[in-house]
């Protein structure tokens, strides 16, 4: 997660000080929050997936995002530019969602929550160290690619030009991803195999196909996540660490499995963060945790999950 | 057309299956009748690969598939109505069709195999973009059983489609069974509405206990009273 970072928080926080909270400082922040927002949607989304379609827990969801970030960077490295990385990096990191899923994840479905739940606990840690030895203990900085420095003026003020980016991004996947869902065959096996994948194979389709799809598409989008992430905050081993926890969060705000759920709770729990920053910065971490618990005191399921899904 | 050869089958350790011998050939339409728990639906659950544990063997069209995955039995032409119909929640009739449809080898056009689905079964045709969970159970039936049928198995095993469904409804289904096998569908068929089923069967077995204790065909079954008594009363 990125917090007052880039110099045109500084600049926001300046107002705040000098003019006191402006309609339009408010405005501004929920942009901050909706980009913030865009990218847990992303992390949730995939989770929400996995977790609905194959009932595995991915503990490595945030490795899988820093991922992203790096082979950004390697792809940076040998003079693949910025735009291509966006294409490159989400499929290097489903490649190994693939191959995770192909050779280890698979061998463990339909027995409990927890096997994959270790396992993907297991590999998280593996792939933070091979980071570490690859790319050395430190963060490396990840430039904001030059089209998109600066900010640009929506009316209600100037916004840093790369969140946007961040944000049309994030709506570009929604649409690409709810149409491949609702509108292709292959969406078809996915959305009734959540709900029941022994009707699926009893119709003559091979479910373990489409899971490895599914794996796929989801670490993709951690990759991709990630990857946009990188120039807010840089990369590091350990930014996936963190960022799992508030994904976790959202999933389960939304509801495990929903990806409606995801995204709308992924963009309330990016403008709380980015709400709370504005007024009271220290407590901008406990207002996630601080949600996930009042919603699940109301509705323990989340927003759009269904009942006793765990049982 | 099926062949089944000593099929035992176990929950857990529980032998539930002790040895099932069972054929239908080609064209014909056959009965597996018993009491609750007497092991039909294990039976057919083990045909279509669906049981965890099972020895013996399931011999499909010429080929042993005993050891072969649910779907690609599918894919042979083994057609399957469970007995929870498992109509998927939050699709539409029309995408619960398409789901049968998806993995269909006869590449008939979709828009053609709704209007064959429609002419049989016009009440789904009424309801195609309805959720097809907030369909009646009558109606449920009707489209797992379309559902199975939009990829032309060349054997239907269905589990109690009459299984709290009206009278009314039951008769139109049961003569639909007689249809498909007369238009060349082999049909096996587990019943607890004896009667009916025995008035279109040609030949019924008679499970007990995991065992197949009794074979006839459908007239001399219906015929004898005490067997009836004896092994289908509830
Ligand atoms: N999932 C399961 N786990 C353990 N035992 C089971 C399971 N399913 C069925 N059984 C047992 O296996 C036996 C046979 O069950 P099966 O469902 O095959 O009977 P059936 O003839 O289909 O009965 P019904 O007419 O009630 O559908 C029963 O004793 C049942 O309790
Ligand atoms: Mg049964």
């Amino acid at each position: 997660m990125w917090r007052v970072v880039d110099p045109l928080d500084v600049f926001l926080l300046r107002i705040f000080i000098l003019d006191g909270l402006t309609p339009d400082l408010i405005a501004l922040q929920l942009f901050t929050g909706l980009a913030l927002g865009a990218i847990y949607v992303l992390l949730a989304l995939g989770m929400s997936l996995l977790f609905g379609m194959l009932t595995v827990v991915n503990f490595a969801h945030g490795a899988f995002y820093m991922l992203g970030a790096y082979a950004g960077i390697a792809l940076l490295g040998i003079g693949v530019n910025f735009w291509l990385c966006l294409l490159f990096a989400p499929l290097i990191v489903g490649s190994l969602g693939l191959l995770a899923e192909r050779f280890l994840i698979r061998r463990l479905y339909g027995r409990g929550i927890d096997y994959p739940l270790l396992l993907t606990f297991g590999l998280s840690y593996m792939m933070v160290e091979v980071i570490r030895i690859v790319f050395g203990t430190n963060g490396l900085p990840f430039e904001t690619p030059d089209a998109l420095q600066g900010a640009s003026d929506i009316m209600i003020g100037y916004f840093p030009t790369y969140r946007l980016f961040v944000i049309a991004v994030a709506v570009v996947v929604l649409v690409a991803l709810w149409l491949f869902l609702e509108r292709t065959p292959y969406g078809l096996i996915i959305r009734a195999g959540a709900r029941d994948p022994q009707i699926v194979r009893i119709l003559g389709i091979d479910v373990a196909r489409v899971w490895l799809v599914v794996f796929g598409i989801g670490t993709g989008l951690a990759g991709l996540a990630g990857l946009l992430a990188a120039p807010l905050q840089g990369a590091s081993p350990e930014m996936g660490a963190s960022i799992l926890a508030e994904s976790f969060v959202v999933t389960v705000v939304g509801g495990m499995g929903s990806l409606v759920g995801a995204v709308i709770a992924g963009v309330l729990v990016g403008v709380v963060v980015a709400m709370t920053s504005l007024f009271a910065p220290e407590f901008a971490q406990v207002a996630i945790f601080a949600l996930m618990a009042i919603v699940l005191l109301i509705r323990p399921q989340g927003f759009f999950g269904r009942a006793g899904l765990m049982s | 057309m099926l062949k089944v050869e000593k099929l035992q089958a176990w929950y857990g350790n529980s032998h539930i299956l002790q040895g099932i011998d069972l054929e239908v050939k080609t064209g014909e339409l056959v009965c597996l009748i018993g009491r609750n728990g007497a092991g039909k639906t294990t039976t057919i659950r083990g045909i279509m690969g669906l049981t965890s544990r099972v020895e013996g063997r399931v011999m499909f069209d010429g080929q042993d598939v005993t050891k072969q995955p649910t779907h690609t039995r599918n894919g042979l032409g083994l057609g399957y109505v469970p007995e929870e119909r498992r109509i998927v929640p939050g699709l539409t009739v029309r995408d619960n069709l398409r789901l049968g449809l998806l993995a269909a080898k006869h590449g008939g056009r979709e828009a053609d195999v709704i209007a064959e689905v429609a002419e049989t079964f016009p009440r789904l045709a009424e309801r195609l973009d309805q959720d097809a969970i907030t369909m009646s159970g009558g109606e449920q039936q009707m489209l797992a059983i379309a559902r199975a049928l939009v990829s032309r198995p060349k054997l239907l095993m269905l589990d109690e489609p009459s299984e709290g469904i009206m009278p009314v409804l039951v008769d139109e289904m049961f003569e639909l069974f007689a249809r498909l096998r007369d238009k060349g569908t082999t049909i096996l068929l587990v019943e607890q509405n004896v009667e009916l089923a025995l008035g279109i069967a040609d030949r019924a077995y008679i499970m007990d206990q995991g065992e197949i204790v009794y074979q006839a065909s459908a007239k001399i079954l219906l015929a004898d009273a005490a067997i009836q008594e004896r092994y289908c009363s509830v």
